[in-house]
């Protein structure tokens, strides 16, 4: 799969390509920040038309995560939909996303673009406690063996940009795994300083790849 | 012939002013339905276009707006106000004259939609604005002129496309309007009259005196100009010492950046003191007047300028144009050549500056084609959809509207004469509901059929649609100011990309200034002096022309001759050491070079077929290399050659020239390169479905914005023939692409290839290694490469 191994405490993960984390000891597969919908409520608001394919996209990657891992457990770490209203999704997306959570664990944490789709099933949680392992949207302070997303990570290398996993001794942020989805630079304050020295970024694409992380310039 | 009324008359005379042949004759033919005016700078253009407006308000009994005078520069617009009004005032004419562009004040704009001036001097953009508010019906209503200054200009761009379509609006709120187009001389005004007039209209063209041929030289050094880069900075101590021989110098450069550091060691240098202004778009308004000001009043010797001073500002006392830099296309040379001496019948001076050696070759050949009166040019294709997507956008915003009869109006501008109706509903349908194949936005159109007329959804889609009028889409743009403290004034503004690198402490290049980064505050970059500090320098996007190709021929021929006297020494030598080692390229023959250098394999290809052109060939051949597993790593490209480099050596360079192989390669290729995305980029900001990014637009610490890149990649994948997709291709193919340029260099060349394997880099690829705007090969051997900066990064950091 390409992947990238390492751990977060006692937990040893894998950071795929794709940007999704899986738990291989726990079977567990976990999303972040989907935002499917986007490009309709661009649409409702009056702003330009979208290409309305990023929803098929999204759908198609995690499609085939899970194919390739055969998760038991998938965790979409909030921010799945781009608002409340986005969460009626179109039938035939309706019913891709059931196939996918019919015969394993679903969680759905609650993000702040929405609370979770109350429509679809799985369980609902503004956090979730796993093992070693906390998963919730947002970073909170000063917790241990954290997994969250929010921030949509990215970080360029070589000329290039990717988005990426930013992971230190005591969290780790996801990747934006939604089509539609922007990224903020690993050396933008708001990251640089939730990590400690010696935080990794895993850049996502061909395969995995891990880089120390890229940071804020100091002041000359 | 139509005699000049009284006050006018009496005004030339008191001036002993005699009236030109050409302003008779539009003065004569006032009431064409469109004229063209060819002249010369100086030849009175402007006076001759205002004329006919100034006698038919001379009697104060025409209430509204009466001319709409267009040029693509705000700076001309208020130039021409202060011009415009002297003359009116000393004829004591009762005219109002006003200008509007982006920098008029909001309080003035709206007093000016309810209470028009007689004349209103503005530009495309501005006029699209006014033409998107609901009253604009009222404020044309008796519209009766329109005159379009620098139409050669406009008409290279799609700034002139959508000119165009807002003429056509405005002969559908105001019928019988007049337009007259003025132009420089060009290659082939009939194109310009097909271009300016409402199809089927006839459009007269008038041609002035085009006075004497201009005194053009290039500017002889002590030192020969490096043999890479475009900043001529070597030639400094001459440029100065003719600064001093003259009145007022005007020194041209190509980029923006090139003109900045120009300026800096420019200004280092001058133990005189000259007084001497810099003046390019980056800057801010503020300090373009102040420069302009100065300028007017008689107060500078030289201003160092680019593009921005290309167009008609009557600078008055210029009596030496240097051009620092390969002029890249001989019409505009001629063109900016005709900036100094603004005097009728009085020949024009200008200095070429080379600023590398293989500049020293084109400047030879642009000198020759200037002094045959041979300009150059590429014809214009078909008005581009994008834009006019916008301006179906625009007519929404101002009112519902009728298919067919917007149809019939577009259909009467130049550029969209053989749109096709077809075309046009798939625009349509665009701006409605997005054109997808997929039928998505069935709740959320943007335009809906209500009662026959075409209307917005939501009215709050006017704002968007608003903000995001005009087809210029250069890089994203940061605005620069003074820190508060220091009273923060603004001084103009930088790239973002350029902006997103810097840290606090960086130091940089604005106006002539060494300023330093403090930090961002409202989505503007605070600075603070930092005089004596060795700046990075600010990377503008400036205009980035190819060579034409008639001046690449030439060049061609040149490299025929035996022997070249009329070079200097070190370009000849240069030449007969390339013809030496290797061989010169020949214009019939494509001449390919192979040779190992700091370690990796190198082909250079002699295409002479402009940067365009040969960018395009550099993806096309690193796509072929990287499907045959030659390891390309990446590659760089002049107007004349391109230059590649990889893991392999390409054992036979000649296979790789093969025309349907080629062709098929820019079918595939199309699909991911960088340069489409950019170009989809562009139409994708002009067609209206992504909008700029807007100051204050942007949220902190999570970015809700994402890059068209991925919007591209969506069609690409879901709905590759959608309109955009349509768009993007053909433009590329035209611009940035340039396919049309490999076509027929392929042609010229038949299968002449020549291959030489050398054992080492030669003379004329050797300034290429110094080249900037390396392209990286996104193949395997880059990801090999990624890898392995990777980990030796993590083995530094003591983290593998």
């Amino acid at each position: 799969m390409n992947g990238f191994n390492f751990h977060l405490g006692e937990a040893g993960l894998t950071a795929l390509p794709s940007g999704a984390l899986w738990w291989a000891s726990e079977g567990c597969l976990t999303v972040s920040d989907l935002h499917l919908g986007r490009s309709e409520r661009y649409a409702r608001r009056a702003g330009a038309l979208l290409p309305p394919y990023e929803v098929d996209e999204t759908l198609a990657r995690l499609d085939s995560d899970i194919a390739a891992t055969g998760a038991r457990t998938v965790i979409c770490l909030g921010d799945t939909f781009d608002d409340l209203q986005a969460a009626e999704l179109a039938e035939t997306h309706t019913l891709w996303l059931a196939r996918l959570m019919a015969g394993r664990r679903w969680v759905w944490i609650e993000g702040n673009h929405d609370p979770g789709p109350v429509d679809l099933g799985g369980e609902h949680r503004a956090e979730l406690v796993m093992g070693p392992l906390t998963f919730r949207h947002i970073v909170a302070e000063g917790a241990v063996g954290e997994v969250s997303g929010h921030y949509h990570p990215k970080a360029r290398i070589a000329g290039q940009a990717r988005r990426c996993f930013l992971v230190d001794t005591r969290r780790l942020i996801l990747p934006a795994y939604g089509t539609y989805t922007g990224g903020l630079y690993s050396d933008d304050p708001a990251l640089s300083d939730l990590m400690q020295p010696g935080a990794i970024a895993i850049l996502t694409g061909q395969a995995a790849r891990p880089m120390p992380m890229p940071r804020r310039k100091e002041p000359a | 012939m139509r005699p000049l009324p009284a006050p006018f008359s009496n005004w030339f005379d008191a001036r002993g002013w005699q009236i030109h042949p050409h302003q008779q004759a539009l003065l004569d033919r006032a009431n064409e339905p469109s004229l063209l005016l060819i002249a010369p700078t100086g030849g009175g253009k402007t006076l001759a276009g205002f004329l006919p407006t100034l006698v038919e308000l001379a009697d104060g009994g025409h209430r509204g707006l009466h001319t709409l005078y267009i040029s693509p520069l705000k700076a001309l617009a208020a130039d021409i106000r202060r011009n415009l009004t002297r003359p009116v005032t000393e004829m004591g004419l009762p005219i109002r004259i006003e200008d509007r562009t982006g920098d008029t004040s909001y309080t003035k704009r709206r007093r000016q939609r309810a209470d028009p001036p007689h004349i209103l001097l503005t530009t495309p953009e501005s006029l699209a604005l006014l033409l998107s508010y609901e009253d604009a019906p009222h404020i044309f209503a008796r519209l009766s002129r329109v005159i379009v200054d620098e139409v050669h200009a406009l008409a290279e761009s799609k700034r002139g496309d959508q000119l165009m379509l807002s003429l056509a609006r405005l002969s559908t709120l105001a019928p019988g309007l007049r337009r007259v187009g003025l132009s420089a001389t060009v290659e082939d005004p009939v194109a310009i009259a097909r271009f300016l007039a409402r199809h089927p209209d006839p459009c007269e063209i008038i041609h002035a005196d085009p006075g004497p041929d201009p005194d053009i030289a290039m500017l002889e050094t002590k030192g020969p100009p490096p043999w890479s880069g475009g900043g001529g900075r070597y030639a400094i101590p001459e440029v100065l010492t003719e600064i001093s021989r003259h009145r007022t110098t005007l020194i041209f450069h190509n980029t923006r950046a090139q003109a900045e550091l120009f300026f800096r060691d420019l200004w280092m240098a001058n133990d005189e003191g000259l007084p001497i202004g810099i003046h390019h778009g980056s800057l801010s308004r503020e300090a373009r007047e102040k420069v302009e000001a100065a300028m007017v009043a008689g107060e500078l010797r030289a201003v160092v300028c680019t593009g921005s001073l290309d167009l008609g500002i009557d600078w008055g006392d210029v009596d030496l144009v240097i051009q620092v830099g390969a002029p890249k296309n001989v019409k505009r040379l001629v063109q900016r050549i005709g900036r100094a001496n603004h005097r009728y019948n009085a020949p024009s001076k200008a200095l070429l500056v080379p600023a590398n050696r293989w500049e020293v070759v084109e400047c030879q050949a642009a000198l020759q084609a200037v002094k045959d009166h041979d300009l150059d040019g590429d014809p214009r294709g078909p008005g581009p959809r994008d834009v006019l997507c916008q301006h179906i956008l625009i007519a929404a915003c101002s009112a519902p509207f009728d298919a067919d009869a917007l149809f019939a109006e577009v259909t009467s501008a130049g550029p969209y004469a053989a749109l096709t109706r077809p075309d046009f509903n798939a625009c349509l349908d665009f701006c409605a509901t997005g054109g997808y194949a997929l039928k998505a936005y069935d709740r959320w159109q943007r335009l809906m059929l209500r009662d026959g007329l075409w209307t917005l959804r939501d009215p709050r889609a006017t704002r968007d649609i608003r903000m995001n009028i005009g087809t210029i889409t250069d890089a994203e743009m940061v605005k620069v100011r003074w820190q508060n403290r220091l009273g923060g004034q603004p001084l103009g503004e930088v790239e973002e990309s350029f902006a997103s690198k810097l840290a606090p402490g960086d130091t940089f290049l604005i106006g002539g200034k060494i300023v330093r980064y403090v930090g961002l505050r409202e989505m503007a970059l605070e600075v603070a002096p930092a005089p004596g500090r060795e700046p990075k320098i600010a990377v503008y996007s400036g205009t980035k022309f190819s060579t034409s190709t008639q001046l690449s021929h030439r060049i061609l021929r040149m490299l025929r001759q035996d022997s070249w006297p009329d070079l200097p020494a070190h370009t000849a030598e240069w030449l007969a050491l390339q013809r030496d080692m290797s061989r010169l390229p020949q214009l019939d023959r494509l001449l390919i070079e192979t040779f190992p250098a700091e370690g990796r394999a190198h082909l250079c290809a002699y295409g002479f077929m402009g940067k365009n052109a040969q960018v395009t060939l550099g993806l096309l051949l690193t796509k072929r290399m990287e499907e045959e597993g030659l390891n390309p790593l990446g590659f760089v490209a002049t107007d004349y050659a391109t230059l590649i480099w990889g893991l392999d050596p390409v054992p036979d360079p000649t296979a790789l020239f093969d025309r349907a192989a080629l062709r098929d390669g820019l079918e595939g290729w199309l699909a991911g390169n960088a340069v489409m995305k950019r170009t989809f980029r562009n139409v994708a900001l002009v067609a209206g479905l992504i909008a700029r990014n807007l100051p204050g637009a942007r949220k902190s610490g999570r970015q809700a914005t994402f890059s068209s890149d991925i919007l591209y990649d969506t069609l690409r994948r879901y709905d590759p023939d959608h309109l955009l997709m349509q768009v993007t291709r053909e433009e590329a193919m035209r611009g940035l692409v340039g396919f049309g340029r490999i076509e027929n260099m392929l042609d010229r060349v038949g299968d002449r290839i020549d291959h030489l394997a050398l054992p080492r880099l030669t003379p004329f690829a050797a300034p290429l290694f110094l080249e900037h705007g390396k392209v990286p090969v996104e193949g395997a051997a880059r990801e090999r490469l990624m890898e392995e900066t990777a980990a030796r990064l993590m083995a530094e950091a003591g983290l593998g």
